[in-house]
């Protein structure tokens, strides 16, 4: 399992267990796993989707940069529509 | 000395004033506190983007190229002035609009300078008067939002790059406690603490994969930096307005305590003289009877 957590300058979006995480990254979107190497992405505007144990969900962002590392992860959006 | 129906008027208009500021201050006390909140739930945030581009930096090993970090000969200024819409805050707002004032006659003299007041009373203190000023954005107090101050904080580093402004500077009240406020000039563009920043040492040795590229995540990760820094003073602003008028309606409260106590002392006095005034008429009036 990977934590995710997810939060913008006003609230925290997600913060939970994933198995799964997909992000839209500046060049193409891009799934992280477990076990993924440590990695700086900058995020353009599209959708960010993971699956928790309760099914998938997403979101949509405009632009962020996200951080993996030890099976965290952390995103950090500018904004988060819905 | 004044009648006991003009001392009885003043007491209920004194002590209703009084029921006002102590409502005040209770709605600025919970307002404080969700300002306060606001600035707790966007530390994490903040937190991780120093974090992470301090990582990003670091794996440059101190080329760094920023845009926003470019000196330039000063000529043309923009000051983000901070005030509130309303006031009854003390001198929250006469501070800053003094301390504007000032950077406009003093530091700045000669140049161009641009006013962006943020918030209802430096909009129309600047407006009113002969200042250039950029009036797109002033009722942001009315609901801070990320969004919102974003567009502006863009507004502020866009004029920087097209070479509109050379600089950018905030004035607003820093948030030290609820009692104090300090006045605070921060300059926001050009962006310092570069060359700080490139000097770091590599303080992790996880070896991070950057996409799409170290240029392009930088390039990416200091605009919102900025906007970050830019955030923080607004809500620290917004945090401060609340305390100040927090404390300001206590000292109303208080005082309007201190005028009630003299007022009944006053209207009790006024009642003991009148009850022995007619103590003494009657007194003299019952002795003129037996007199006779």
């Amino acid at each position: 399992m990977i934590q995710l957590t997810i939060i913008t300058p006003d609230l925290k979006v997600f913060e939970g267990e994933v198995s799964e995480a997909t992000f839209p990254g500046a060049n193409g979107s891009f799934q992280v796993l477990n076990n993924h190497a440590a990695i700086v992405s900058a995020l353009g505007k599209g959708t960010v989707s993971y699956t928790t144990k309760a099914g998938k969900k997403s979101h949509i962002i405009d632009g962020g940069v996200v951080e993996v590392k030890d099976n965290k992860i952390v995103l950090l959006a500018e904004k988060v529509i819905d | 000395m004044a009648n006991l129906k003009e001392v009885k008027q003043r007491i209920t208009s004194v002590s209703s004033t009084q029921q006002i500021t102590k409502a005040m201050k209770m709605v600025a006390a919970a307002k404080l506190r969700r300002a306060q909140d606001r600035i707790i739930k966007m530390r994490p945030y903040s937190q991780k983007l120093t974090s992470i581009l301090d990582e990003v930096v670091s794996a440059m090993g101190g080329e760094l190229e920023i845009a926003y970090a470019e000196q330039r000969p000063v000529q043309n200024v923009l000051i983000v002035s901070m005030t509130s819409d309303k006031g009854l805050c003390g001198a929250f707002n006469s501070n800053i609009i003094k301390a504007t004032v000032s950077l406009i006659e003093k530091e700045y003299k000669g140049k161009n300078v641009t006013i962006l007041p943020l918030g209802k009373k430096a909009f129309e203190f600047f407006t009113r008067r002969n200042y250039k000023t950029k009036t797109d954005f002033y009722e942001v107090f009315t609901d801070v939002k990320y969004d919102e101050v974003r567009t502006i904080a863009e507004f502020a580093m866009n004029g920087f790059i097209s070479k509109q402004f050379d600089q950018v500077v905030l004035v607003y009240n820093h948030f030290r406690n609820v009692a104090t406020q300090d006045i605070t000039v921060e300059q926001f563009l050009p962006m310092g603490g570069v060359e700080k920043l490139a000097s770091k040492k590599i303080t992790t040795n996880t070896d991070y994969i950057l996409e799409p590229s170290k240029e392009y995540v930088i390039r990416d990760l200091v605009p919102t930096a900025l906007k970050t820094q830019f955030y923080k003073a607004v809500l620290d602003s917004n945090a401060s307005e609340h305390g100040a008028r927090m404390t300001s309606m206590d000292k109303a409260t208080e005082n309007a305590n201190e005028l009630l106590k003299e007022l009944k002392l006053m209207y009790n006095r006024n009642r003991q003289a009148a009850i022995t005034n007619e103590i003494l008429e009657i007194v003299a009036g019952a002795n003129a009877l037996e007199g006779s």
